[in-house]
Order: C-alpha cells, then structure tokens, then sequence
C-alpha cells in the first residue's frame, strides 16, 4: 500500500472512524487503509441499525457507510444518524455508483461517495476535504502549521 | 440475453479484477448455459429486481479462491475459510454494482440485494424466459466465472409505454 502522510484531528489525536460495512472483508480492507493514514477505528457495524447504535456508543469522527446492507441499508442509516447528529460526518462507500444513488445519499445527510473497489489515494482526499479545517496533516501539524 | 447487457459485466469485472488482483484479465470462454449451472467452487449470488430482474453467481475454482484471498488478505488462506467466501461475495459486490451502475447510467432503474453465500450444487435450469450465459475471466490467480441470468421484466417494460 502506498504510503500517505498522518492525517490527524486538530487536537493532534487520530481521526477517529466508525466503518459500516456487510463484508467483514470490506470491513478490513477499509480499516487498513485509514489506519495506514493514522486513523483509529472505533467500531465496526454489519448493517444499518447496529451502525446507529455503534454511532451513539463511540461518536466517531467519521463514519465509513456501505449503502447495499441488509436490514437497514446506509442511506437509510445515514439520514437517522446526522437527524440525531447534524454534525455527523459520513461518508457513503459503495460498488453501486449510479447518479441517484449519490444524489439520495448526500440528501439524507453523507458529505461525500466514495466507489468500490476503494483506492487508497481517493479515499485519503475525500477524508481530507470531508474533514476540512478539523483536521490536519501530521508533519505540518508538528511544525503548527495548518495545511 | 441482448448485448447491452452482458457487456456492462464484462467491462465491469475487466476494472475490478485488474485494479482488486492487480494483473491483466482477459475473457475466456463465453458460453450459453441450458442445463442446471453446476457450481465450480466458492461461488456468491446477488438478485436484481427492477426492470432487469435475475441474478448472477460469482463463481471461483477453490484453489483460485484461496489464492484470490491470500493475495488480498496478505496472508495463507485456504478455499474453506470464511475469509475465502467473505473475498469471493465483496469481489461481487464490486463487479457486479459497478456493472448495474453502468446500466443505471443508460436509464434501466432496479435495486441490487447483498450478496449471500451460494453453496447449492446445481442451479435452476434455464428459461426460454431466462437465459444464463457463463463468462469465464482468465487472471494471473486463475480462472473466475460469472454465471448470469437476466430477463427484462415484461410489467415493468410495458408500463413504460406511452399509454393512447
């Protein structure tokens, strides 16, 4: 995997992630990837209903949302997590890409998309700009410089 | 099964091989499935319903799931494992929702289930109605084979006729 600069919060702790996901699979591969950008995953879920009380149990900094889940799929999960947390930062994961399903999502309340298969290189941007001035990059963050 | 689509799949699972395995993947063998598609290894199904309504099975010979897995888990995984099946459903997931992504894109509407485990021997026969067509995918790791079977649903189709 390539290597990324440490993406860190303000406060210079780990961005803190919550990954939702049906394939334990994904799961993994999705929490490799943000550990490898100094993230720290905080909770896991298989569906949409574990995912809003793994939310309220962790308050995670961004939540990682498969869409296609059984019981209750990620849009339907995203939009009751930010009517509770409007400030709920969550960022749809998914192999089904089409226009409606992007538009829906950020709808309900995701910031961002990101497509299946994951790149590494796409989805440490999104988390960037998802996190904006709440996050910065660790070497400049060691300086005290914000990116 | 018309052209438009079949070619959605083969282009779909051309990307996800190549970037997910990281090697080149040419299409072998395509062929027209009449008697019950007989299961070649680790396989996945996913159901779509909507104006295409089928399914397609995702299917890998053990010892290319194991390899498939290993090289994607970064460590030995043998074709038993639930990590082998769980890799086998996501390389589905994947191929198979970029594909109805595209034929979204050309204005078909249907919503894709998750992918279950499909560990029946045989299949169901079949149709006039449905046809199955068997692609096979040559990668470095081994073969891959993507069973589907797809109709246009008639109701749907035809309620999308202007009505005089």
């Amino acid at each position: 995997m390539d290597q990324f600069p440490l993406i860190v919060r303000k406060d210079r702790k780990p961005i803190r992630y919550l990954v939702v996901d049906d394939s334990v699979f994904a799961r993994k591969n999705v929490a490799k990837m943000v550990e490898s950008f100094g993230g720290e995953i905080v909770g896991e879920a298989g569906d949409g209903c574990t995912a809003i009380t793994e939310y309220d149990r962790t308050t995670p900094d961004m939540v990682l949302m498969d869409i296609t889940m059984p019981q209750m799929e990620g849009i339907e999960a995203a939009e009751r997590i930010v009517r509770a947390h409007p400030d709920a930062r969550i960022v749809m994961v998914s192999s089904v890409g089409y226009q409606e399903n992007i538009v829906a999502a950020l709808q309900k309340g995701a910031r961002h998309f990101v497509q299946k298969p994951v790149k590494a290189e796409i989805l440490y941007e999104v988390i960037k700009y998802v996190m904006g001035d709440d996050a910065v990059i660790a070497a400049a963050a060691v300086q005290g410089v914000n990116p | 099964m018309k052209m438009e689509l079949i070619q959605p799949f083969i282009n779909a699972a051309d990307a996800v091989l190549g970037e997910t395995l990281q090697c080149p993947t040419r299409i072998g063998d395509v062929t027209m499935e009449e008697e019950a598609y007989r299961r070649k290894g680790v396989a996945s199904l996913v159901t779509i319903k909507g104006d295409i309504e089928g399914r397609i099975i995702f299917d890998i010979d053990p010892p290319t799931a194991a390899r498939v897995a290993s090289y994607l888990a970064g460590s030995p995984v043998s074709a038993d494992q639930d990590v082998a099946q769980e890799t086998v459903c996501e390389l589905a997931n994947m191929v198979i929702g970029s594909a109805v992504t595209s034929l979204n894109d050309q204005g078909f509407r249907f919503k894709i289930f998750p992918p279950s485990a499909h560990s029946a021997e045989e299949g169901e026969k079949s149709s006039e109605d449905q046809e199955a067509l068997v692609m096979c995918f040559d990668t470095d790791n081994g073969h891959v084979f993507m069973n589907i079977a797809m109709r246009y649903n008639r109701r749907r189709r035809d309620d999308r006729r202007p009505h005089v």
